[in-house]
């Protein structure tokens, strides 16, 4: 990518930060998604033209009921899918051109996926686990172990690194999905209904990690359809139909994420 | 990251060990197949091979050309040699063929008549003047009669050969006890017998057969010595042991009908001295049965080298068909693992969606899988060279098989081949799944 791809053309609104600040994470401009091909009939539009901006330091919640587009829009946004028509950039990188080689890489070091059912791999350790995208992405095997090891106590679970997936709670092996997710340092942190699968306890759990990643300066954009989820997020972005309906920012980008208890009566 | 990716082969291959173990075994039979059925070939070659080089390389066998027995292994008719050769699977095209018959050798000139091979014709050939390289020539005479019985116990041999005392030399037999019949008892048509280890022990069961009397059809033959075990008892062929040696006058008189002998061993003087011996036999027997200028000959000279080279042609074809059929077991054995590497694929397809999410190159689930698939193969073909090199300590269908260490090399290397050529299908498939798709699959 050359620098001129960093540069838009003018008039386009920006949603926060300072004039000489980076790329923003996320840049969709008017961003479709269609399946099933040329036949109008019985094409399926699951994206009509989404635009949206993600800064660094942002913690976005996008929700939406099932059949809104949430899942499409997180797969494009995770680079796992291409969009039909417009442009996507993620850090400042136009994602439509690439072969499936790029792509790969790209998630590699720019990505980390949270998903609802953990997807951890079983029969490896946590710590193998939490290894695995730095082993893809070539890093040396001391300092994956380091790395592993640090992330894992960032999501306190340093007392269960030889665990193995089916040995963990349903909270611990998000938790674990998270560090593996931390790991690499991507530029943005990418959950699907994190808590989809937890209980309220491990739930908990999970979003006060979130909230604490947040206030460390991570991106993060969490796709859920819990109320309680979104209620951590700094911004609110609701999806209806492919499209964006509505987006509700509830503290500012470099402010540490709103308590949930506090705001509640702002989300509604 | 090739290690890591090997690293998640291996622990893909723990994860499932009945699977992992049953796939091997059909990778393991295949190779332990070719291993062990290419040496039990390459063994009855060799025992084959002993038991002709044990027979003697400086013997020459003479034998009756009637009908133009284009094979070379009329020499071997009637079973003169003591090697364990001789039996059925070589001979021609049955005993005497049509009198008179086109020789159809050479191309030469039509035959009047085609003169039996005498007693007189051995005797000629043992001549110092004209045949220095001859050592000896013992003429055979086989009984057509084979089942000997004693008390109540009779037995078939495989041969029963009447002879004189050189043959015993001729063809390398051993006397174990008593002692081998005399030229006297030749001359005085005695009815004594030599017999092989074998006859003994089926016959003379518990008995000390020394100075026994047997009865083959109707003629009592007096035991005077019984021969060593020629060890050649495995070649798969014919015991060689199952045997009777008896003086040609008393064979011809009772057993034998006069007339031609079977054929006539004899002897070089020693092994580099055979193709002299052969050319004197020749030209002696030639002046003898009046062949001259382009007229075939009657008789047929074989020596022990054309016989070998003919039985190490067909032992080779015999051990290529073995070969073959193994080869088929470890090509089953390759579709085994394709298969078991498509059923793990499909098990593991959320795996792979997780892994190519998390950034996994194309070529690392491809290499994960091939690398699975390979090591299995590898496994397979490790044990079953060990399999292979156990089974061919033992004797198998009475052959002791010779490992061919080629054919370990071959068939490990040709395990690995499998593993890469069958995995490689799914392998593809895995790497070629959409992670979008692979993540949705449950």
């Amino acid at each position: 990518m050359t620098a001129t791809d960093r540069t838009f053309p003018g008039g386009e609104p920006r949603i926060a930060g300072a004039p000489d600040a980076p790329a923003p994470v996320l840049d969709l401009r008017d961003v479709t998604k269609v399946y099933g091909g040329e036949n109008a009939a019985t094409a399926v539009h699951a994206l009509r033209g989404v635009t949206l901006t993600v800064e660094r330091g942002d913690y976005v919640a996008v929700m939406g009921a099932s059949g809104s587009g949430k899942s499409t829009l997180m797969n494009i946004i995770g680079c796992l899918d291409v969009p039909s028509g417009g442009r996507y950039r993620l850090d400042g990188r136009d994602v439509g051109g690439l072969d499936e080689r790029r792509l790969a890489i790209l998630r590699n070091r720019r990505i980390g996926f949270v998903f609802q059912s953990f997807n951890l791999i079983p029969r490896m350790t946590a710590l193998a686990n939490v290894e695995l995208p730095l082993a893809y992405g070539g890093v040396r095997r001391d300092e994956r172990r380091r790395r592993a090891l640090a992330a894992l106590a960032e999501v306190g679970l340093a007392d269960r690194v030889k665990h193995e997936p089916n040995a963990l709670s349903g909270g611990q092996q998000q938790r674990v999905a998270v560090a593996r997710a931390l790991v690499t340092a991507p530029t943005l942190l990418l959950a699907d209904e994190p808590t989809g699968a937890l209980d309220s306890g491990s739930t908990a759990d999970v979003l006060a990690i979130f909230d604490r990643l947040s206030r460390t300066g991570r991106t993060l954009v969490v796709i859920t359809h819990e109320e309680e989820v979104a209620a951590h997020a700094k911004r609110i972005v609701r999806l209806v139909d492919g499209r964006v309906v509505a987006d509700l920012r509830r503290a500012p980008v470099g402010a540490p994420p709103p308590r949930p208890g506090r705001h509640r009566e702002g989300l509604r | 990251m090739i290690l890591e990716v090997l690293r998640f082969a291996l622990r893909g291959i723990g994860a499932n060990k009945l699977r992992t173990g049953l796939t091997t075994l059909g990778i393991l039979i295949g190779v332990a197949a070719v291993i062990t059925l290419v040496a039990v070939g390459n063994g009855s070659s060799k025992a084959i091979r002993d038991s002709i080089q044990r027979l003697g390389a400086n013997t020459l066998t003479v034998t009756k050309s009637t009908t133009g027995r284009a094979g070379r292994f009329g020499g071997g008719s009637g079973g003169g040699f003591g090697g364990g050769f001789g039996g059925g699977g070589f001979r021609g095209g049955g005993a005497a063929g049509a009198p008179g018959g086109d020789a159809g050798q050479g191309g030469g000139g039509p035959r009047v008549q085609a003169r039996d091979l005498t007693m007189d014709d051995a005797k000629a050939l043992v001549d110092r003047v004209n045949a220095p390289s001859v050592k000896s020539a013992s003429p055979v005479a086989n009984a057509q009669q084979s089942t000997v019985s004693f008390g109540g116990s009779s037995t078939t041999v495989g041969q029963f050969v009447g002879t004189t005392p050189t043959y015993l030399e001729a063809a390398d037999r051993r006397i174990q006890s008593g002692a081998a019949f005399s030229d006297g008892d030749v001359a005085a048509g005695e009815r004594v017998a030599v017999i092989g280890s074998s006859v003994a022990r089926d016959l003379f069961a518990g008995v000390n057969p020394l100075g026994q009397r047997f009865t083959v059809s109707g003629t009592a033959f007096t035991v005077v010595g019984v021969l060593k075990e020629s060890g050649s008892g495995s070649s798969g062929f014919q015991d060689a042991d199952s045997v009777v040696i008896a003086p040609i006058t008393a064979v011809r008189g009772t057993l034998a009908p006069y007339g031609g002998l079977s054929q006539i061993v004899v002897e070089a003087r020693d092994a580099s001295r055979v193709d002299s011996a052969q050319a004197e036999v020749t030209d002696l027997l030639d002046q003898r049965h009046g062949i001259t200028g382009t007229a075939a000959a009657d008789f047929q000279v074989t020596s022990q080298a054309g016989i070998q080279s003919a039985v190490a042609d067909s032992n080779r074809t015999f051990t290529v068909l073995l070969g073959a059929v193994a080869a088929i077991s470890l090509l089953v054995g390759g579709i085994g693992i394709t298969n078991i590497m498509l059923v793990t694929v499909t098990e593991r397809t959320r795996e792979i969606g997780v892994r190519k999410a998390l950034g996994a190159p194309r070529g690392a689930i491809l290499g994960q899988f091939v690398a699975e698939a390979t090591v299995l193969s590898l496994l397979g073909g490790v044990l079953g060279v060990v399999a292979g090199v156990v089974a061919s300590r033992f004797t198998i269908a009475g052959v002791k098989p010779v490992l061919v260490p080629s054919s370990i090399v071959l068939a490990l290397g040709v395990s690995v081949a499998v593993g890469l050529l069958f995995g490689s299908l799914p392998a593809h498939r895995a790497a070629r799944l959409r992670p979008i798709e692979a993540l949705r699959h449950d």
